[in-house]
Parts: C-alpha cells; sequence; structure tokens
C-alpha cells in the first residue's frame, strides 16, 4: 500500500532536518523552483489533489484563483491552517509532530506558486507540543537557508473551534472576533489584510512535495477520479488500535476499521461518524462506501477531515446527538442567529429527552427546526446543526423513539 | 448617468443602481423585506438571516442584503418557501427571547413583533427554560440596556466603531452566552449615544428619557428640522397630545433622526435630541401691558399701543435711539417680516444678532456646529448681521447707559441673563421695552409690552442651514393661548404702524 506523508514515521528523528534531509527532503522544493510556476502549476491540477482541511476544493482551482500580480500589485500571503479542532481529528497534530519539515517544504512550495514572500502557520492554541516542534524545525530550515526570501510566522490560536476555518481565521489573525467572514470575496481575492490569501490545511500542503517529486499523473493516480492521492484517517472510539492512518483516496470504509483493529472488546459495530462529529452518521451497512470526497457524498455524508469516529452497540444516538449539539452550541461563534439559537435549542431539547422529559412533539421540532438552520446560515458550522441530530434521527430511530416517546392523555 | 439595473421582486418591476444589493434596492423603492442586522447606512453584516429570498435559478435561499443585484435577476420574498424561512429565522430569534412586551417600552415599534404579526404567528415550540441575562443596565447617561431582549444584530457595537468612532461597545462571550456590553471601563456617553436607542430594532437598547413615558402608538409624528444648531438635520417631532396625562403632560415626547443623506444620515446628536425637554415649561400664552398695572390685552390693540408709542416717541426723540435685539432662531418667513418691519417700515439703524455666549459651543466632524441657532443663514441671506451690521452686546450696553439707546425691542433673547444683575439698571432706564417670545426668560418681567410667539413646533416655516439649503419643517402643536408666529406679530405691527396706531 502506497504511503506518502507516513512513509517515514518509523523514523525516530524525522522531525529533524538532518533526517529529513537524508531521506530525500526539500528535493520538492529544489525541482518545484527549477520547474517554473506554469510547470509546478500543471502539476498540481494534474494531480487532482483536494483540500485536506475538510471542504475538498480543488487545491489547484484555489491557487489559481490569486489575481495575477499585474491585476492586484501588493502583498499575497499564505497561510496554513493548523487549528485543527474538529472532535475526531487528530492528523495534523501527528503530521506537526512527526513531519514538520515536510509541511515547511509543502508551505514553501505552495508561496513559491503565488509568489508570497510571507506566509503564516496558524496553530491552535492547545497544540502546545507542537508549537514547539514546528519553531524548532522552522529554526532549522531558516538557519540552513531553505527559506530563502520568504518568511514564515508561527501564530497561536486562542481556543475558538470556529477559528478552524479559513475566513474566521483571518479574522482571529487580524486581532478580531473569530467571526467567519461571507463570501464573495473569497480568501484568494481578499483573505489577510484585504491582500489575496491561500488558506491551506498541514495536510494539503504537506502532500504537495510528493507531488512535485512524483508527478501529479502518478498522484491522481494513487487516488480516484476526482479525488487524487492518499489521505489520512483518524481513527478513533470504539476500536481496538486507534490511531492515524494513511490510504488511497477510495478505500472502502471497512478497509479502514480493519487496519485499526476492528470493533472494540468484539462488540457490534453500530455506526460510523466519518469525517468528524460534523458530518453526518454512516449506519454498519455502509462500510462499502469508498472513502474519497465522492463516495461518502453519495451517502448524503462527507469525508470531511477524515475523523473516523466508530460506535458500537452501546452507543446511544441520543446521546451522541446531544454530545455533538453541545459541542456546537459551546462552540457557535454566535454572529448568526439560526445557530446560536439552533444549536442550545437542540442541546436543550436533547437533553431533556435524556433526563427523562422528552415526547414525540419534540422530534418534529428537531426535524423541523434543523431544517430551518441547515442552508440558511453564514457557515458550515451553522448547517452541521441541523444535519447531524436529523442524520442520527434518520438513521438511528429506535433510539430517539425510545427517549422522546409518544404520550398518552 | 450611472447605469441602472432591472430585477423583479415578488412579480414587481424594480431598478438598482450599479453596485446596490437586492435589499438597498427594494428598501429605496418601498418593498419591504424583513431585516433586522441591515442599516441603510451601517451596513450589511448578514448575520440575522431575516431577508432571506428565493432566486430562480438558485437552488440555495439566498439572504437579500448581500445579494448584489443583476439584470433580469427574479427574486422572491413573498411567496411560501420565501416567507417559511422568514418565519423560522423568526423562530429561532424569539426561541430565548423574554417575552415582556407588556413591560417593554419598545412594544409598538418593536422589530420582532411586527415580524410576527407579519410574517410569524405560529404556535411556540419551545418548552425550555429561557435563558436569562442582565436586564435594566444603565450604560450611559441616556441609554438602558437589556441583554436579554438583544438580538446580537450588532447595529449598535457598528454605530460606535463607525459613526460616533467612540468603543464603548463590544460583543462579548461566545454562542449562546455571548452578549453585547460595555467595553470595561467604558460609559456609553458618546456626543451619539442618543442614536442607539434607534438603530437596536429590539428593546436592548431603549432611551432613559422617553423610556415609560408614553406608549409610542399614542404619538403622532410630524417632519421637522431641529433648531438646536445650524446644521439644520432633519428630524421627526414625536408628540403626545392623545394622552395629556402621559409624559408627565409635556406634549413633546422625544425627537429622532429623519433620514436625509445629504444632511445628517440617520442621525441627531445628543444635544439636538435631549435640548427640547422643557419646551413647554415657562411658556408665554398671554399678550400683556406690563406698564404700570399689568393687565392683559388683544393683539389688535396691543399693536395700536406699541405702534402709538412708536409714533410718538419717533417724533420727539432721536429715531435712532430704538434698538431691536434678534437671532438666528426666527424662520424665514419671520426674517422677512421682520425686515419689513423694522428697515423697511420703521427705517431703525441698530440691530444685534450676536448670539447669547451660550448659544456658541462644541462642533465637530460629524454633525455639531458652533452656533446653537438653527437660522443665521437665513437673516443673513436677507442683510442681517452683514450689510446691517450687528452691534455687541457690550455696544448696547454701552449705548443705553450713554441714553443714545432709549427703546428697545427683544425677539426671543435674554439681555438680563447677558448682562447679569446690571443689566436690570439698563434695562430699567429704557423709555420703551417689548418682549417677545415663546418663553419669558429673564427679562420678560420687565418689558413694558410683552407678546407670546409661537416655538418651532407650532407653526410651519423654514430655515436656512449654515451650507444655505432651505428646509421647511411642520406644525406638529397647536400654539398655546394667545401666542402667534413671530412673522405674524411682526405684520401685525406693521399694519399699526402703518394706520399710525389709530390715531
Amino acid at each position: 500500500m502506497t504511503k506518502l506523508l507516513t512513509a517515514h514515521f518509523d523514523e525516530p528523528k524525522l522531525h529533524e532536518l538532518e533526517t529529513y534531509r537524508r531521506l530525500g527532503g526539500y528535493e520538492g522544493l529544489k525541482k518545484a523552483s527549477q520547474m517554473g510556476r506554469e510547470a509546478l502549476m500543471a502539476e498540481m491540477s494534474k494531480s487532482n489533489l483536494r483540500g485536506l482541511g475538510g471542504a475538498g476544493f480543488g487545491a489547484a482551482m484555489k491557487w489559481s484563483t490569486v489575481p495575477a500580480e499585474a491585476k492586484n500589485p501588493g502583498p499575497r500571503y499564505v497561510v496554513v491552517n493548523c487549528d485543527e479542532s474538529e472532535p475526531g481529528c487528530f492528523k495534523d497534530r501527528v503530521l506537526v509532530t512527526r513531519s514538520p519539515h515536510q509541511l515547511i517544504e509543502g508551505l514553501l512550495i505552495a508561496a513559491y506558486a503565488i509568489d508570497a514572500r510571507r506566509t503564516f502557520i496558524f496553530i491552535r492554541g492547545e497544540y502546545e507540543v507542537q508549537h514547539k516542534i514546528l519553531q524548532k524545525a522552522l529554526d532549522e530550515a531558516r538557519t540552513a537557508g531553505l527559506l530563502g526570501e520568504c518568511a514564515i510566522d508561527l501564530m497561536r490560536g486562542a481556543g475558538a473551534y470556529i477559528s478552524g476555518l479559513d475566513t474566521s481565521l483571518l479574522e482571529t489573525m487580524e486581532g478580531k472576533k473569530a467571526w467567519p467572514r461571507q463570501p464573495p470575496p473569497f480568501p484568494t481575492v481578499s483573505g489577510l489584510l484585504g491582500r489575496p490569501t491561500v488558506v491551506n490545511n498541514v495536510e494539503t500542503l504537506s502532500m504537495i512535495p510528493h507531488i512535485v517529486m512524483r508527478g501529479g499523473e502518478w498522484f491522481a493516480k494513487l487516488g480516484t477520479a476526482k479525488s487524487g492521492g492518499t489521505v489520512l484517517f483518524s481513527v478513533s472510539g470504539h476500536v481496538e488500535k486507534p490511531g492515524v492512518y494513511e490510504f488511497p483516496m477510495g478505500t472502502p470504509l471497512k478497509d479502514i476499521l480493519a487496519a485499526a483493529g476492528g470493533v472494540k472488546d468484539g462488540k457490534r459495530l453500530k455506526a460510523v461518524i466519518p469525517g468528524g462529529v460534523s458530518t453526518p452518521v454512516m449506519t454498519a451497512d455502509e462500510l462499502d462506501t469508498p472513502m474519497d470526497f465522492e463516495g461518502p457524498r453519495a451517502k448524503g455524508t462527507f469525508l470531511g477531515a477524515g475523523g473516523v469516529i466508530v460506535l458500537d452497540e452501546t452507543a446511544d444516538m441520543v446521546s451522541v446527538a446531544h454530545n455533538i449539539e453541545r459541542f456546537l452550541a459551546h462552540e457557535s461563534c454566535g454572529q448568526c442567529t439560526p445557530c446560536r439559537q439552533g444549536s442550545f435549542w437542540h442541546e436543550r431539547i436533547l437533553e431533556r429527552g435524556l433526563s427523562g422529559g422528552g415526547t414525540a412533539d419534540d422530534l418534529a421540532t428537531l426535524e423541523r427546526a434543523g431544517e430551518n438552520i441547515t442552508g440558511k446560515v453564514i457557515c458550515a458550522l451553522g448547517d452541521t446543526v441541523g444535519v447531524v441530530t436529523r442524520a442520527l434521527m434518520k438513521k438511528f430511530p429506535e433510539d430517539f423513539k425510545a427517549r422522546f416517546p409518544e404520550r398518552r392523555g | 448617468m450611472a447605469k441602472t439595473i432591472k430585477f423583479t421582486l415578488d412579480g414587481r418591476p424594480l431598478e438598482a443602481r450599479e453596485g446596490e444589493t437586492v435589499l438597498e434596492a427594494a428598501e429605496r423603492a418601498g418593498a419591504r423585506i424583513p431585516h433586522y442586522c441591515w442599516h441603510r447606512v451601517l451596513g450589511n453584516p448578514g448575520n440575522c438571516r431575516m431577508c432571506i429570498v428565493e432566486v430562480e435559478g438558485t437552488p440555495k435561499p439566498q439572504v437579500a442584503c448581500r445579494l448584489p443585484a443583476r439584470e433580469g435577476l427574479v427574486a422572491r420574498s413573498a411567496s411560501a418557501a420565501a416567507r417559511r424561512a422568514q418565519a423560522s429565522a423568526l423562530e429561532l430569534h424569539l426561541v430565548d427571547h423574554p417575552l415582556d412586551c407588556p413591560v417593554c417600552d419598545q412594544s409598538g415599534e418593536c422589530g420582532l413583533q411586527d415580524y410576527y404579526m407579519d410574517i410569524g404567528r405560529y404556535p411556540s415550540a419551545m418548552r425550555e427554560d429561557k435563558a436569562h441575562a442582565a436586564k435594566r443596565v444603565p450604560i450611559g447617561p441616556h441609554i438602558m440596556l437589556d441583554q436579554e431582549r438583544c438580538i446580537l444584530c450588532t447595529r449598535c457595537t457598528r454605530f460606535v466603531s463607525q459613526v460616533s468612532k467612540s468603543h464603548e461597545l463590544g460583543i462579548f462571550g461566545r454562542g449562546h452566552s455571548e452578549a453585547v456590553g460595555l467595553v470595561p471601563g467604558r460609559s456609553l456617553d458618546n456626543p451619539y449615544s442618543g442614536n442607539l436607542a434607534d438603530v437596536c430594532p429590539v428593546g436592548a437598547l431603549t432611551d432613559r428619557d422617553f423610556r415609560f413615558q408614553v406608549r409610542v402608538w399614542y404619538l403622532d409624528e410630524t417632519a421637522s428640522i431641529c433648531p438646536g444648531c445650524s446644521r439644520g438635520c432633519a428630524i421627526f417631532a414625536h408628540t403626545s397630545t392623545q394622552r395629556p396625562w402621559h409624559n408627565q403632560g409635556r406634549r413633546l415626547a422625544r425627537l429622532k433622526p429623519r433620514y436625509n443623506p445629504e444632511v445628517n444620515g440617520a442621525w441627531i446628536c445628543d444635544e439636538g435630541r435631549y435640548g427640547f425637554a422643557e419646551f413647554d415649561s415657562d411658556r408665554l400664552g398671554r399678550v400683556m401691558r406690563l406698564q404700570g398695572t399689568a393687565a392683559e390685552r388683544r393683539w389688535d390693540s396691543v399693536s395700536d399701543e406699541i405702534a402709538v408709542a412708536w409714533h410718538q416717541v419717533v417724533r420727539n426723540k432721536r429715531p435712532d435711539g430704538l434698538a431691536v435685539v434678534a437671532s438666528g432662531s426666527l424662520s424665514n418667513e419671520d426674517w422677512k417680516a421682520f425686515k419689513s418691519l423694522f428697515v423697511d417700515a420703521l427705517k431703525l439703524k441698530r440691530f444685534l444678532f450676536t448670539p447669547e455666549p451660550d448659544q456658541v459651543g462644541t462642533e465637530d466632524e460629524l454633525l455639531r456646529r458652533r452656533d446653537k441657532v438653527p437660522n443665521l443663514a437665513g437673516g443673513m441671506a436677507l442683510g442681517f448681521g452683514a450689510q446691517i451690521e450687528s452691534m455687541t452686546w457690550d455696544a448696547l450696553a454701552g449705548e443705553i447707559e450713554a441714553g443714545k439707546v432709549w427703546g428697545l425691542y427683544v425677539v426671543d433673547r435674554d439681555p438680563l441673563k447677558v448682562w447679569g444683575e446690571k443689566g436690570r439698571e439698563l434695562l430699567e432706564r429704557l423709555d420703551f421695552l417689548v418682549y417677545q417670545g415663546p418663553r419669558k426668560g429673564l427679562t420678560g418681567d420687565l418689558a413694558h409690552f410683552r407678546l407670546p410667539a409661537t416655538a418651532w413646533l407650532e407653526e410651519d416655516g423654514h430655515f436656512t442651514d449654515f451650507q444655505g439649503r432651505i428646509q421647511g419643517y411642520r406644525r406638529a402643536l397647536a400654539p398655546l393661548g394667545a401666542a402667534k408666529p413671530d412673522w405674524a406679530i411682526f405684520a401685525g405691527l406693521e399694519a399699526a404702524w402703518q394706520g399710525g396706531g389709530g390715531l
């Protein structure tokens, strides 16, 4: 099985520049600058690399929307989104811990591609160890003269989940409240401080040296028709061996589960949340789903950021829904009303259900309120509020009927 | 000419200017789409999600406040689906909103109430306890905050950052526990703070001066111009006459800004807004002769008496011994009659238009002007204070003392206030003193004749602002007692003078 990002993870000192270079590190950067921008962009678009932070937007497409220097003179930026906060996702943490230079190399190639001289790595505040590792790696790279004319600044978040969304991340970097912006304009046109800005996830950027070294076509072929290359899955929950697993795009869900040792203690599988808590749940019958950006979509859910959460037969789906909605209510930025009020309302109704006060009417309310939030808010967090609970209700109606029974008299 | 874009809203053809959103163009044409956060001056953050419309050819519903109008666009805000989306946004706004309308001062002009009656009217599905937050927090001299009622539309925080640039308010916390509040250590005391009660679409920010005085549905609204300075801000006067026992008997309940992008945008300053609380106090309503035994007079007889006095003294004494004190509070109509009487008919030479020292105040870049009278420009246009020079207060005092000025006609000014105790002595020397004005002030009691004039809300008229713009204001209240507009008093006097005062 081809592995790219995690290929050398058995090297104990991979995080050090010397080891990384010995294994061929920073050759991609050299090659990219020899290729020139146009050839680099051509390889990128052949690669079918998708944004691996969750949205799955074509990476080359995103870069190509940065206006030309002549059309919009002035600085442009690349921002690394390392504000990994989605419950169930921890692959960026592992990538930064084990192979920080892979990210730095990818970032430098991206900066070269869009001609950015100033770049930022925005890392969530809770990743304290990773911050130190990155800082050290950056110092090494700088001392070794690898950064060239490109500046890389490390910035730490202050603990808001929503900062992981590109536009609110930019707001945070500007020192403001992490309230998502409403595109258009998109960040590639008007991003950090109003300048064209490419915001890419850690995993996406880490892929780039491999694309440069092996070619876009080779990369694309690893995956499926529309999703190129490999992808990391953070597998957690009721499995024997939770951890980060790299698979080619389109690998069936059951293979991923098998790699993680299957359901813990031999229990029966009940459900899988495929891409972090903000993606709708899948049932045990849907394990054949190919895990790329298209497969889960056909089942009404998303690959998201590959945060596979496994739930065994003991899981009460009302409790799962309550747990997720409580999280969303806590993390809703509060900017737009449907999400701010709707997440709170969801949480409270589900809480009442769990404590024995639910009735069938509540299910109708959840259904209706959920529909009224999704698609009518500024950002994806708001969409999630309605979607996740409705998916759980639809796929596990018995759990909900038990907590929200018909009442007579 | 700028390009216009043709589009359709609910079957109605509308035109947008280039760069306008569907909501802006609709509002300008008087077509209503529900909204809270959008404000014509403060922008469109798009956070209330109320202005949802259906757009033909677009699967997702769109918020009209962020939807650029484009040629041929077909939008629906009144279709069943759009209404449902708006009603559901409203339901979420109300999930946590306290139902304290009966004791909320915003009742009757509340966006939540209005839209609930318009597009809501659903049975409540909210069975949880509502969250509680701070109520009745006086956050400044004029504004009371109720965090429970706040829908976090951010109009107020945008006002203090974009308009007053004073930054006293912020939105603190996150998600459901988010609340609007004062920045620590600050008080909402900027000179434009009263506008926050206007921009707040719900009862979260209310006006401490107006709270609990009158229910808004008992108010009458009249378009007017603020007389507080020479800016000429467009306002609405809200008057209370239907329930005289409300508002402690005061007829003027409050002033509100009236949108005029050329003059004041959507704002007025606190000086203007709160400067007329005493509109009905110390008012004159009777025509009086106070010389000798005080006695009430009718207008025609008092005009004759004054005219006779003028004829006699003008014949017997130097005619240039008669001086007139007036100011920029007169309307253009008043100035015209004033000129006709004192310059054309009586041919007087001595005038004083210099504002009283307390009529010169603070000026800033937004609205406030240094001269606190509305219409010096209207007088200037007729030559007053220009070709017809103004004396200073000191010069007038000196001439009275020297016996050069023996008669004084005072229009809505207060020499005694300017001159202090020395002024009483000066005014008592005069052979002839007429006082005319809506309030008697200090000078009114010393006058030989005291004539009641209407105040600005009791007459139709025009002011000319400092930029030369002529703006009309309408009569909002009936005159008190026998009070007449200044121009009518001057006209009556001129008729009496021409007629020889009945001699």
